[in-house]
């Protein structure tokens, strides 16, 4: 199968044109002792061949029916009507607008993308896209680093243990610091961050804290606390947030950050493995000039028609080249105009709803476990979508019932050997009574 | 607002790309923004209440105190899901797009993304696989990271790779991140400070330099626009930690001193990169990594067809020598009980093999850890799957073989008119220079491109390399018939010629598109980067710009 439309007779006239007798020709500049040697590839198959290969592998995974599995990535309901946006050719197979004036689609799209960004998380001024949350709060804190001119970075380890270890893989680059915060793991305590512990760690060379609100383990943190003890030490706050909790939960701009970063699969986006998704990044308007990556802005055309183009571009790197504010070019474009559909789609009332049944749910699997007998809360103070529960022999039991095909959600002790004998288990509005049900037995018939 | 509006056009006869848009709005505005469509209480979608039992069990559990509650619900636009539907379709027409018409923007690599890619991306068994599901739950998703990875090992020749980059700049600072461990672990992390790129190359690379804490050198092209190799040896040193090299280069020339450039930088103990960004000339005629390259990235959304998404999603794997391999990102899929040959030879027969197991191998204790969160952009390696194995071996050497012999036929049509500094045999791509448009009849290289605008075809890309004088980049891929290139000629030519005969008219252009050249330095001097609600002060003023040059492409 190959999708070139070229006859041997379209070949042979090119090559003509060309001037040249063989294609081999074309390829007279690679010096010999460097040519390929060949190389041993499959035969092409036909579509249904192709078809078949890859039925045999989406096959050989198998989707659980029950799952309360989130840890980061969440199972929300996506629209039909969202899949149709991002299904537009004109949105999937167009690039980077360069050419504004054939690219108001995907401008438009990309400047209410950064309006819906704003107006969520209460800051000012969004970028177009980060590859994920991770990414996008590893380079919020490069620019903290910017920013304040300090090269050391506190984060709270309550912060999920992916963007930790990216945000120290990125850190590592420039031979910046990265201090952990730690959280209160104590059974009983609020698994949250001390913010007598974040001020500790904030000497007058740390650029910023990261917090997460919700943190990784379902608590909601004291983020205006935190925010106050960075800003004393003259740091900033780089909250990451779950976007569709900020339908019910308050703005990070109310309560003190500078910048904020998130990740919006859950905006519309599938599991799909681990990606792509997109990361959000929010930030004061009196930053922008530090912030990375492509930022969309209006104007006007020659006849005073509203148009965007890309704009701020002399801190990228196309322009800027080793100055540039970081080598950001492709981004996640048509993943940030899902979260744009997905946002218009549901609206202010989808999106509390959604964060509602989200809790509520949780609540019930957590009462209804406690009801039980099979679990009880790890930690105090208030959860939101997620919750970590003690349960005997967690490990061996969360295998035995991924076996059923029922998921118990994600093994903290993964990365946090404290945290034996627990499970982080999530709700979504897809969450149904059924499941909760179903958990219960599965983990009563494993006692 | 009535359906027996009648379609808006503006005094020049232009306006929307559709008819029968909403009435109320300026006219002035192409497509209202989704905000000003908003009426509060319409809804596109709906969530069932919860039940009875669920707020009773729910109603014993603490509550969210006030405290954490917000104040003011986020002003999300409130649509039906037909306005919504048409709001995004109307801006669909706004753009242009590979599927329909022809794109060839240089070094981007705008071909055909092939329709079965997409129904393979969202098989369900996929597109609900969760990226921490128990691996005995994942054994598909996993299956195909390491076939994929196979097949990109066999099309580099590189020992080991990471899919694990989201995108080429990505790569290249993973890649860089490896030069680096590589060196520290050597003893010799203090002494490498420098990293040499050719002026030919993407602006990513000197910044993914920078972001690894490295200073970039800049190192001339040759006459011939190759690198200059005494230049390159004279910069190279015990203080330098690699050369960053595009090859095929961004004028879509061959490096053909590549094998004494390898050997010069291994030579100086400094790691050899390749930015794969151009790897769609060369499959099955050069392999990188038996040529002596360290490391390499791939771009999935170029090469292997995934769709550029209007800027994204990328995918941006590495494929590393054996000398850099223990410093791959973790964690990497591997086949922990099985044959390797075997699960292959299986996989060609659409096979399973039975006994085969894959984990993610996050024990490696010299990763330069993880780069992104998961394990990677997975939807795109299903595309990249699907497109190798659809093409497979001979359909690879065909992709090349076809992008190259477009690339020289637009270069032997079209030289003539627009001046090719470097005229020798191209392969993605060739560079034209509009300099004597330019300097002739006043007509700039940004001028041509709205004209290229007004007959429907995507534009080059502009200004770009920056060592080309009113550059014209233009990739025309595998996937465009003779006829479209035919078109492109015709295209070209006609401007030239109107650029001699009525300049004003080019510089006038473009006037059939949706709106007209806009003005960036308007946007860039007063940042409007979000709606205003009404009622609300526009968004706040950005400080001062220190003085920095513009960009110079639309």
């Amino acid at each position: 199968m190959t999708y070139s439309p070229h006859t041997d007779a379209d070949r042979a006239r090119m090559l003509t044109a060309v001037g040249v007798a063989t294609v081999d020709d074309l390829f007279a500049d690679i010096p010999a002792s460097v040519r390929a040697s060949g190389w041993d590839l499959p035969h092409p198959l036909a579509e249904q061949e192709v078809r078949a290969e890859l039925a045999r592998l989406a096959g050989h995974n198998r989707i659980p029916g029950v799952s309360f599995l989130g840890a980061g990535v969440y199972r929300h309901l996506i629209p039909s009507v969202v899949g149709e946006v991002i299904g537009r050719p004109e949105f999937a197979t167009s690039y980077t607008p360069y050419q504004p004036e054939v690219s108001q689609g995907t401008l438009q799209s990309i400047y209410e993308f950064q309006s819906l960004i704003c107006e969520l998380t209460g800051m000012e001024v969004a970028t177009a896209s980060h590859y994920d949350g991770a990414t996008a709060a590893a380079e919020a804190a490069l620019m903290a680093c910017r920013l304040t001119r300090r090269s050391r970075v506190a984060v709270s380890a309550g912060v999920n243990p992916d963007y930790r270890r990216v945000l120290e893989t990125y850190c590592s680059g420039p031979g910046i610091e990265v201090v952990t915060v730690p959280i209160d793991l104590g059974t009983g305590g609020s698994g949250t961050t001390l913010p007598e512990r974040a001020a500790q760690a904030l000497g007058d060379d740390v650029a910023c804290l990261v917090a997460a609100h919700p943190n990784f383990y379902g608590q909601l943190e004291p983020m205006a606390e935190l925010a106050e003890a960075a800003h004393a030490a003259g740091a900033q706050l780089v909250a990451v947030v779950e976007p569709t909790s900020l339908a019910v939960l308050e703005a990070p701009g109310t309560y003190g950050a500078d910048l904020v970063a998130a990740e919006g699969q859950p905006l519309g986006i599938p599991a799909s493995f681990g990606g792509p998704y997109v990361g959000l990044m929010a930030a004061r308007m009196a930053s922008v000039r530090q912030m990375p990556g492509r930022l969309v802005g209006a104007t006007r055309d020659v006849q005073g028609r509203k148009g965007y183009v890309l704009t701020l571009q002399a801190r990228e790197q196309h322009i800027r080249r080793e100055k540039a504010a970081s080598n950001i070019c492709t981004n996640q474009a048509l993943m940030a105009l899902a979260a744009t559909a997905y946002l218009t789609a549901v609206g202010p009332n989808g999106l509390r709803e959604v964060a509602e049944l989200s809790t509520t749910q949780a609540r019930h699997l957590v009462g209804a476990l406690e009801a039980a007998g099979l679990a009880e809360r790890r930690f105090g103070g208030t959860y939101f979508a997620e919750a970590t529960l003690r349960v005997p022999d967690a490990a061996r039991r969360h295998a035995a019932l991924a076996e059923r095909g029922i998921v118990a959600g994600y093994l903290p002790e993964r990365d946090e050997p404290a945290l034996g004998d627990t499970l982080l288990l999530a709700a979504t509005e897809l969450t149904t009574d059924d499941d909760i049900a179903r958990l219960v037995d599965a983990l009563e018939a494993t006692r | 607002m009535s359906v027996a509006d009648p379609p808006r056009t503006d005094a020049s006869g232009r306006g929307a790309a559709f008819s029968g848009a909403a009435g109320g709005e300026e006219l002035t505005v192409v497509e209202p923004l989704i905000f000003e469509r908003s009426r509060a209480e319409r809804r596109a979608v709906r969530y069932p209440s919860p039940s009875d039992r669920a707020r009773k069990v729910a109603s014993d559990q603490p509550e969210l105190p006030a405290s954490v509650l917000r104040q003011r619900p986020p002003r999300l636009p409130e649509v039906s899901e037909l306005e919504m539907l048409r709001h995004f379709n109307r801006l669909a027409h706004l753009n242009q797009a590979i599927d329909l018409n022809f794109y060839p923007l240089g070094s981007c690599t705008m071909k055909y993304n092939p329709k079965v890619n997409e129904w393979a991306a969202r098989l369900p068994g996929l597109a609900e696989s969760h990226p921490l599901d128990p691996e005995g739950l994942s054994q598909g998703s996993l299956e195909l990271m390491w076939l994929l990875a196979e097949l990109l090992k066999e099309i580099s020749g590189f020992p080991a790779i990471s899919l694990q980059p989201a995108a080429g700049a990505h790569g290249e600072l993973t890649g860089m991140l490896m030069a680096r461990a590589y060196h520290r672990d050597h003893g010799d992390g203090e002494r490498r400070t420098k990293v040499l790129v050719p002026d030919s190359a993407h602006g990513t690379n000197p910044a993914t330099a920078t972001m690894v804490g490295y200073e970039t050198v800049t190192i001339r092209s040759n006459e011939r626009g190759g690198i200059d190799l005494g230049a390159l040896r004279d910069a190279l040193g015990p203080d330098v930690a690699a050369l960053m090299i595009t090859n095929p280069s961004t004028l879509g020339i061959f490096e053909d001193q590549i094998d004494q450039v390898v050997a010069a930088v291994k030579d100086a103990g400094a790691i050899a990169y390749m930015d794969g960004a151009n790897l769609n000339a060369i499959l099955g005629r050069f392999r990188p990594g038996e040529s002596g390259f360290d490391v390499m990235h791939f771009n999935l959304h170029k090469t292997f067809s995934t769709p550029h998404g209007g800027g994204g999603p990328g995918a941006g794997p590495v494929g590393v020598s054996a000398r850099l391999e223990p410093y791959l990102p973790a964690p990497i899929p591997s086949l922990v009980q099985g044959d390797a040959a075997e699960v292959r030879a299986n996989a060609r027969a659409l096979r399973s093999t039975p006994d085969a197991r894959f984990a993610l191998d996050d024990d490696r204790p010299k990763s330069i850890g993880k780069v992104r969160s998961c394990y990677g952009n997975f939807g795109m390696f299903v595309r990249a799957y699907t497109y190798i194995r659809s093409n497979g071996d001979a359909g690879l050497r065909t992709i090349s073989e076809d992008a190259v012999l477009a690339a020289n036929y637009l270069r032997v049509k079209l030289h003539d008119v627009y001046d090719l500094p470097y005229d020798r045999l191209s392969k993605h791509e060739v560079v034209f220079s509009g300099r004597r448009q330019k300097r002739q009849h006043g007509v700039t290289t940004l001028d041509i491109a709205k004209a290229i605008l007004d007959r429907g075809i995507h534009p080059p890309t502009i200004y770009f390399p920056l060592i080309v004088e009113e550059a014209l980049m233009v990739e025309p891929t595998e996937t465009e018939s003779l006829e479209t290139l035919d078109r492109f000629v015709e295209v070209m030519r006609e401007i030239a010629e109107q650029a001699a005969s009525d300049p004003a008219a080019v510089k006038a252009a473009p006037t059939t598109t949706p709106v007209g050249r806009l003005d960036e330095a308007a946007a860039a001097r007063r940042p409007d980067l979000r709606h205003a609600f009404p009622g609300e002060a526009d968004a706040p003023e950005a400080p001062a710009a220190a003085p920095t040059p513009e960009a110079p492409t639309a």
